[in-house]
């Protein structure tokens, strides 16, 4: 299938209306997405200006960015759209890289050491 | 129906970057180039942690001395809100909105551009006193690891520009609305590798 | 006449394959690149035999020995193993998922071309002031003190070959994910592709640490950076573990392919379905997975201490068993099928327990206080070489002969790859068989030569002769590849055994591969649709217009300025040559403003009407098209 074979089909009225609302909807709740992930930014400068013990801090602010990743991947960059993503072949990729990112800080915190 | 026809906003598809194959495949092959981009880093980011605070002798230089909270806090946010204002073009893409679209690029454009400027404000502060590319290990892997991401906001700018400029006449189709789409998803992920920057460098430096 | 039928002349012939974007014809030009490369590999290894073949041999200098070593290793695996195996990717895959071309065939022209100008810079370091000389592995506390540009020739050639080979690994996954026709679900995938699938995924992640580990020595040699400078703090071992992090992914990258081939070989001629298939695409899964988790069995002496080593010896052992599973998978196979014995066949054949060998000496080095005794001996040496020229190159004579129709619609001559396999094989066995006793009676690896009495003489000389036959077998093999030009088209299916996609175009394939995509109804299509008496695959759509891509000269130009800017690159260190910076200029102008022409021209392709495919049919299969 190429360009070519993609039908243009106009929208009724009543179609074009509720996407153009389901639309509005969406952007609403990534604006507060991006109000998460401000505050998140936020806790971890914070604790970290706050002058917390470090075994508390590093834990945390590892933990915060874990989920602020994870916020942009399926909140603004859509990891998640199984439908147009060839069922998750995508995510399955993404995650491959991640656990073998994961491996190279544990083999270069731990094995390189002298 | 070809690349160039011309849409209203009532024709204008749901998903309009895949709405064809080479639209998806854009799609599809840049996911994996970026999963291939997270290793990329992994391997930067390994090896800046095994080197933090290694140097010659003597060496004056540390995380907890050099790092400034301010500075990075600023970077971050002017980052974050571009990523915001990313997502609002392409919001306005969606819409069939082309106005809207390149004036959220615009934004997006000028906080990349602040972001980048702030970024070699602090490297040149850091040369200034006397923490060079070859001071010490952990020097260069520092400004590698951090360089290669300003390299990756830098090259986001001119994609984007171009991609503005080259489109500014002819407004939206199905052509170009996938180059659109993966530029901001190029710019998400800048932003989500600068998320582990800023805790793995910044903040986890501060805290030694 | 229209134009696609008229005959061109030769300049118009050279453009085309500069420009083209036809997976069929990159497929070609890599099976040539690669032979290249494999040629001229193979001749550095007999020159090395040649000096080892005596005690006190003094045929080739020490120096130029190392640099012999170094150019061998890195040229067979990058430049004459992986090409290769591409060349089957890029010629079979998109016709074993019922696909027009590949999903990026823009893509697919720049990975060959940085690819094969990334080659023959690195090649160019013979002629301009000596090749690299520390090994292919390049360990950092070598290679940093290397006089002389040679290894400046191998960080910067093969950064731009491993992009070349990036490029073309994700352009595989796409295509892989997003262009299979109806019907072909990924457990219908024949199994050649599944492993094109696998290794192109561990391209992709395997690629980028050794592209960063080349940043990193490149900033070190020419940028006075301190990565591996230890009076820096720097440390040579993260070369080491980003090198092999690459390193061991990269055998499987070469050899899953070649498992491929040989699973499309097997059942073929046991004309029987393959033992197991989903099992082997388990299998396949699990070898590239664990293959990410073992690198450090390649450093076990460089004492990472007992827990990393023994944890990576269990993960090493671990491989072994998907391993075995396909093994079993392909003896089972065999077993009970209506076997014939073929040339293909008989490299199947005779890969079976050469592989085996390799792959149990594997193991043996797997557990970490052996290989203390074993490392850096020439045990070493025969262990890889029964995997790679055991699995790989077997692989990819047996499927040469194999496919050699699909690709130029002429068969190989049998009773001359009969004798190739022969000499090749023997030549083989004697060649390395030999190693593993040298080795284990203390034969250093990368010696360039040594003193008589130690008992060694005897298999040296051995290992030497097994090495001439085989390059006698690989000069047979040229011959009848040569000699192939003269013979009578094959036509459709030659073997008549064929089971996938591929077979049940007709020949010669048009450069659309398929008039029409054609549906899939299970595992082995095209054997399906014999069993139920058809002469035609099942057609998923009427005759209908076409689109296909436009050819492009940019991934050359693009390629060629990267090419350019690599000799700034390299000269920019010498103080006597201030040119230099320029040359790097220009080469990055000319590389970016290929890119930015690309980015703003529009390309969208063409549209092949339903008159021209009749005509391209009937000029390519007589009147009446093809029936």
């Amino acid at each position: 299938m190429s360009s070519h074979d993609t039908p243009v089909v106009a929208k009724s009225q009543a179609q074009f209306e509720y996407d153009r609302h389901h639309n509005a909807v969406h952007m609403r709740k990534q604006v507060i997405n991006f109000a998460i992930m401000i505050f998140l930014t936020f806790i971890a400068f914070a604790v970290v200006a706050a002058g917390f013990s470090k075994y508390f801090i590093a834990p945390l602010v590892l933990l915060l960015a874990c989920v602020q990743v994870v916020l942009q991947l399926y909140a603004f960059m859509h990891l998640e759209d199984k439908k147009t993503h060839f069922g998750g072949v995508i995510a399955f990729f993404m995650w491959m890289g991640i656990l073998i990112a994961f491996t190279f800080f544990l083999a270069f915190l731990t094995i390189i050491w002298w | 129906m070809d690349f160039n026809t011309k849409f209203t906003p009532h024709t204008w598809p749901d998903h309009p970057e895949q709405a064809t194959m080479e639209g998806k495949n854009k799609i599809v092959g840049f996911w994996i180039f970026l999963a291939c981009e997270v290793v990329l880093f992994a391997s930067l980011f390994a090896t800046y942690l095994a080197l933090k605070n290694k140097g010659p002798a003597g060496m004056e230089f540390t995380t907890q001395g050099l790092f400034d909270l301010p500075l990075a806090f600023a970077m971050t946010m002017l980052l974050l809100t571009s990523s915001l204002t990313s997502v609002y073009a392409i919001y306005h893409m969606r819409n069939f909105n082309y106005k809207g679209m390149q004036t959220w690029l615009a934004i997006t454009l000028l906080l990349g551009l602040g972001f980048l400027a702030l970024e070699i404000y602090e490297f040149q502060h850091y040369v200034h006193l006397g923490f060079t590319f070859d001071q010490s290990a952990f020097a260069t892997a520092f400004y590698t690891l951090v360089g290669t991401h300003g390299f990756h906001v830098s090259l986001g700018l001119v994609w984007i520009t171009t991609l503005l400029i080259r489109n500014a006449k002819r407004g939206l189709n199905l052509y170009n609305a996938p180059k659109f789409f993966v530029a901001a998803l190029y710019w998400h992920f800048i932003d989500v590798v600068w998320v582990f920057i800023f805790t793995a460098v910044y903040l986890m430096g501060v805290i030694g | 006449m229209s134009s696609y039928t008229q005959k061109k002349g030769f300049g118009a012939a050279v453009w085309d394959y500069i420009t083209t974007v036809d997976h069929k014809k990159l497929a070609v030009m890599y099976l040539l690149a690669g032979t290249l490369f494999f040629a001229i590999a193979g001749f550095e290894a007999l020159l090395m035999r040649i000096q080892l073949m005596k005690p006190n041999n003094d045929f080739v200098s020490a120096g130029f020995f190392n640099e012999l070593l170094t150019m061998h290793g890195t040229t067979m695996l990058f430049l004459a193993a992986t090409p290769l195996l591409f060349a089957f990717m890029n010629m079979l895959v998109p016709l074993q998922i019922g696909a027009r071309d590949v999903a990026f065939p823009f893509l697919n022209s720049l990975g060959f071309w940085l690819f094969f100008l990334g080659a023959v810079f690195l090649h160019l370091s013979f002629f301009m002031g000596g090749a690299p000389d520390a090994g292919w592995t390049s360990y950092a506390s070598l290679s940093l003190y290397s006089p002389g540009h040679g290894i400046d020739f191998y960080v910067l050639g093969l950064q731009i070959s491993g992009a070349g080979t990036l490029i073309s690994g994700l352009n595989f996954i796409v295509t892989i994910i997003t262009m299979r026709a109806p019907g072909m679900t990924f457990m219908r995938m024949p199994l050649f592709t599944w492993t094109t699938l696998v290794a192109s995924a561990l391209i992709l992640f395997a690629f980028p640490p050794l592209t960063i580990g080349l940043l990193m020595m490149l900033v070190d040699r020419m940028f006075g950076g301190n990565f591996f400078d230890h009076t820096m703090g720097g440390n040579t071992v993260i070369w080491e573990h980003l090198f092999w992090i690459f390193g061991h992914p990269e055998v499987y990258i070469l050899v899953l392919p070649a498992f491929g081939l040989f699973s499309e070989i097997i059942p073929a001629f046991s004309r029987k379905r393959l033992f197991g298939y989903s099992s082997m695409v388990f299998a396949t899964i699990l070898i590239g997975f664990l293959g990410f988790m073992v690198w450090a069995h390649h450093m076990f002496t460089t004492g990472l201490g007992p827990t990393a080593n023994a944890i990576f010896a269990v993960a090493t052992m671990a491989i072994a068993v998907p391993t075995g599973m396909k093994v079993f998978n392909w003896i089972l196979t065999i077993w009970g099928g209506s076997i014939k014995v073929t040339t293909p066949m008989l490299y199947a054949l005779g890969f079976i327990p050469s592989f085996v060998a390799g792959g149990v000496t594997g193991v043996m080095q797997a557990s970490a206080p052996l290989d203390y005794q074993l490392h850096d001996s020439y045990f070493i040496v025969a262990h890889f070489h029964y995997v790679i020229v055991g699995g790989i190159v077997t692989a990819l004579f047996g499927s040469a002969h194999f496919y050699w129709p699909i690709f130029f619609n002429r068969m190989l001559n049998e009773a001359l790859g009969k004798l190739t396999f022969w000499v090749f094989f023997i030549g083989f066995h004697l060649t390395f068989f030999v190693q593993h006793f040298l080795g284990l009676m203390g034969m250093p690896r990368r010696v360039f030569t040594y003193m008589e009495g130690q008992g060694w003489d005897q298999f040296n000389y051995i290992s030497t002769i097994g090495a001439l036959m085989m390059g006698v077998g690989v000069i047979l093999m040229v011959i009848n590849c040569l000699m192939s030009i003269k013979g009578k088209p094959a036509g459709r299916d030659p073997w008549g055994d064929g089971r996938t996609l591929e077979w049940s175009i007709p020949q010669p394939i048009p450069f659309y591969n398929f008039r029409q995509t054609p549906l899939v109804r299970g595992l082995d299509p095209w054997w399906i649709e014999k069993q139920e008496g058809n002469k035609e695959a099942t057609f998923a759509e009427p005759i209908g217009d076409i689109h296909m891509p436009n050819n492009s000269a940019i991934p050359f130009v693009i390629s060629l300025g990267l090419f350019i800017a690599a000799f700034g690159a390299l000269y920019n260190t010498d103080a006597d040559k201030p040119w230099s910076i320029y040359v790097l200029i220009i080469g990055l102008a000319i590389t970016f403003g290929a890119m930015i022409v690309r980015s703003v021209k529009d390309d969208h392709g063409f549209h092949l009407h339903k008159e021209d495919i009749l005509e391209i049919e009937e000029q390519l299969y007589g009147k009446g098209g093809n029936k």
